[in-house]
């Protein structure tokens, strides 16, 4: 069980007390298990494949409009892969990834607890995602072919008449099912965060990464619930004649708009902030610096967090029906605690020891590519410049800059976290290879997208007979997406080639927060011992008790031994309260 | 508008320029060069007070310049000329109230929407069945067409010649091939066009249609189609 000693008496390399769990191994082990780091594992390596399977998607779609009249696939089968494309990227992928994968891992680690706060509820959150990711695909089996209406299902279109296949009501269930799954992993993550930390463990003494899980699990509470609710009455739309969205019963179309984008835009960010707290990490620990800003960086994310509540409504600026200035505003000043976050990024690599190893390059990637991305989202929140790009490709290139920083983020997360989880490290050559391909892929697949948007190409359209000059740009923005892909080809490779081949030890990368105190992968209940707390970095203040973290205009030098006086304060708090448990 | 484009742009190369030389410089200067530790500092007041209160000051300037744009965009001068425009799957009706002009044109059969140069065009969108977009690239607007719901604006067009345009919003199988023209004319060419495609059976019709489509929701044929898919 978990001991709290101090450094005086405890040395990382100390025999460790043989670990006592026998549970089942192999597939029962996984069918069974309730540990966090078992059932995080499952959903980082189902929502990896449903990752690949999405990217399978989007290569048939370019590879269809590298011709103004292409022929590979029909019309048909155009608007179910790339609704399908859509749907697996942001319903079974991305979020999963995040919450489900690396934050059901990471997250009970970073802040010294034993597992998450409901382990069965955890389980039956892998299985209904699962479960739902299985249903969605099944469309494609059916008569009719899976879902077509886009992966925002915009009413009438997705009512019984225009769309009457069962792919439909897969999607529906699918969604469902893993919506449920993803509510109960908020719950999971918010009890863990809030009731589970260790001894020392203060609010703000947790790492950027399980700070924004905090409110990313907060928005998944508020937003997901509306999803549900939403999904619940397309449903009886279509089977039981319900006309919530359909004008003939007297229902308003623009409301599943209303409700979809209620939960679509807190998605966004539930996306993102994740991916966010991944690079913090990375970017801190390759830098050999604290989180520069920690506060402001905790603040923005809270701000950013409840902005994304109030932004829903700059999807729907062409609709004519929302009031365009509020939402206008709404949607700009996110920009405000995005720009400090890119800020304190680069402020923590200020005068650094820049490391670029895999994961450090990727989330350096991510970086400049949400840069682009967030600079070209400040466009859209503008209505008037929005009425000329809405639905065009400029739109999808904004979103595919973001997402595939987001990518980036991901993967570095898995170089970067992969050992501590598995025991082994990846490749850095392979992963070197990976990088550049993914990297360049993304620019040369977004960049000519942003021109065709703005040169009038719509979305979602599977031909462009009267505009055969759009071809040269489609083209460049196939070979990116076809780097993108030989990128997914080599990590699958990396992977295979370092099984079990680089053991990690406890901490490769002299990294900061707690789950580098432990072992790789952890025991089961995650610790023999803990370090003293009295900083977000742990594990940093163990190894390197000389050099703490420095607030502005104190110590000038690296050696510098006495703690900055805010830090002195909360720790005699820290010292009371550590005595009376 | 086209002012604005160029304001968030001339924002946009300033403030990405900016980040992007900073980080640039990061990682060229900021290489690891040994096992050095160096120095922790982790906050630096003046400067995050600094970039958080110039962005909050670059964004309320952007707002203010696209509110000065969106009013003139969205405001509803004394129109001259009124075109209904009714989207259904797939294809589109323009209708000339006051007149006996409609013309229709579904998939392969681009229909072409006719108005005069210089001249304030009151546009009424509806749909018949899903949501569709009224998109013309050359006057840098779109508008979603919705069922139930009376969508307004006014297109002021500046120049002469034909311009394609396109639904953009998804709206079933043939989607990608739901497009029209809009030809721009003099006064005098459109009085006389208007003349020589009056056509008071098919005005006639297209009004019944348009009106048994509002009222049902569902999807009926339009009198004059011909298209074939």
């Amino acid at each position: 069980m978990t001991d709290l000693i101090t450094p005086q008496v405890a040395h990382a390399d100390d025999g460790h007390p043989e670990q006592e769990h026998h549970g089942p191994t192999g597939i029962l082990k996984w069918m069974t298990s309730t540990d966090h780091k078992v059932i995080g594992l499952s959903y980082t390596v189902t929502s990896v494949v449903m990752l690949i399977i999405g990217g399978l998607f989007a290569e048939i779609i370019r590879a269809q409009l590298s011709s103004p009249n292409g022929t590979i696939v029909s019309l048909a089968q155009y608007n179910e892969l790339f609704t399908m494309h859509g749907s697996v990227m942001i319903y079974l992928f991305a979020g999963p990834f995040a919450f489900g994968g690396l934050a059901n891992i990471i997250v009970p680690i970073q802040i010294g607890a034993p597992d998450m706060a409901f382990p069965r509820l955890n389980a039956l959150s892998y299985w209904l995602y699962l479960m739902g990711s299985l249903t969605m695909l099944m469309g494609f089996f059916t008569a009719g072919g899976a879902a077509n209406f886009g992966w925002v299902a915009y009413a009438p279109l997705s009512n019984s008449i225009n769309t009457p296949g069962a792919g439909a009501d897969l999607w529906i269930g699918g969604l469902l099912l893993t919506g449920f799954s993803a509510i109960f992993t908020g719950v999971n993550l918010t009890a863990t965060i809030f009731y589970l930390r260790a001894p020392g463990m203060t609010m703000f003494r947790m790492p950027i990464f399980t700070w924004n899980m905090l409110v990313t699990a907060i928005l998944i509470l508020l937003a997901f619930p509306v999803l549900t609710a939403g999904l619940i009455m397309l449903y009886c739309d279509r089977h039981f004649g319900t006309h919530i969205f359909s004008v003939a019963g007297g229902g308003v179309p623009v409301l599943w708009q209303h409700i979809f984008w209620f939960w679509g835009h807190p998605e966004v960010y539930i996306l993102a902030l994740p991916f966010f707290g991944i690079a913090t990490e990375i970017i801190a620990v390759f830098s050999k610096k604290p989180v520069f800003g920690y506060k402001s960086m905790v603040f923005a994310t809270l701000t950013i967090g409840a902005l994304s509540l109030g932004v829903w409504a700059h999807h729907m600026f062409t609709t004519g029906v929302v009031l365009l200035p509020f939402f206008s505003i709404m949607s700009l000043l996110i920009a405000v605690p995005t720009g400090i976050k890119i800020f304190n990024w680069i402020g923590t690599m200020w005068r650094g020891e820049l490391w670029f190893s895999t994961a450090m390059l990727m989330a350096l990637g991510f970086l400049f590519t949400f840069l682009i991305g967030g600079l070209t989202g400040v466009y859209l929140a503008s209505p008037p410049l929005d009425f000329f790009t809405h639905d065009t490709y400029f739109v999808v290139a904004h979103f595919h800059s973001i997402v595939m920083a987001l990518v980036l983020a991901g993967m570095g997360g898995l170089y970067f976290w992969g050992p501590k989880f598995t025991g082994y490290l990846l490749n850095e050559k392979f992963g070197k290879i990976q990088f550049w391909f993914l990297f360049i892929g993304t620019q040369v697949f977004t960049f000519p997208q942003y021109i065709l948007g703005l040169d009038g190409m719509p979305r979602r359209v599977a031909i462009y007979p009267h505009s055969p000059q759009w071809k040269s740009l489609n083209d460049w923005s196939t070979f990116g997406a076809i780097l993108v892909g030989i990128s997914m080809i080599v990590f699958v490779v990396n992977v295979g080639y370092s099984w079990k081949r680089y053991p990690a030890g406890d901490n490769p990368w002299d990294a900061q927060t707690l789950e580098w105190f432990t072992t790789s992968p952890p025991p089961h209940h995650n610790f023999y011992r803990l370090p003293q707390i009295r900083s977000e970095r742990p594990t940093w203040d163990y190894n390197h008790p000389e050099h703490r973290s420095l607030a502005h205009g104190t110590g000038g030098t690296s050696t510098h031994h006495e703690p900055p006086l805010a830090n002195a304060i909360v720790g005699m708090l820290e010292h009371d309260q550590d005595h009376g448990a | 508008m086209y002012h604005l484009w160029q304001g968030f742009s001339i924002g946009a190369v300033v403030i990405g320029g900016f980040v992007v030389v900073l980080f640039v410089y990061a990682i060229v200067r900021f290489r690891r060069t040994g096992d050095n530790i160096p120095r922790q500092a982790q906050y630096h007041l003046p400067a995050e007070v600094l970039y958080t209160v110039v962005p909050i000051l670059v964004v309320f300037g952007l707002f203010a310049a696209t509110l000065v744009v969106e009013n003139k965009e969205v405001s509803n001068p004394k129109t001259n000329v009124t075109v209904d425009v009714n989207a259904f799957q797939w294809g589109w009706k323009f209708t000339y109230p006051g007149t006996e002009t409609v013309v229709i044109g579904q998939t392969t059969q681009d229909p072409t929407m006719e108005i005069p140069v210089n001249t304030n065009i009151h546009i009424n969108l509806t749909s018949t069945d899903v949501l569709h977009g009224f998109y013309v690239k050359a006057f840098n607007f779109s508008r979603y067409a919705l069922p139930g719901v009376l969508n307004q604006f006014t297109l002021d067009a500046v120049k002469t010649g034909t311009f394609t345009g396109q639904c953009t919003q998804l709206c079933g199988l043939y989607h990608s091939l739901m497009f029209f023209n809009v030809k721009v004319v003099t006064m005098p060419q459109y009085s006389a066009w208007l003349a020589k495609t009056a056509n008071p059976a098919a005005f006639a019709a297209a009004a019944k249609t348009t009106k048994q489509q509002t009222s049902t929701q569902v999807p009926t044929k339009p009198a004059s189609s011909q298209g074939s898919n």
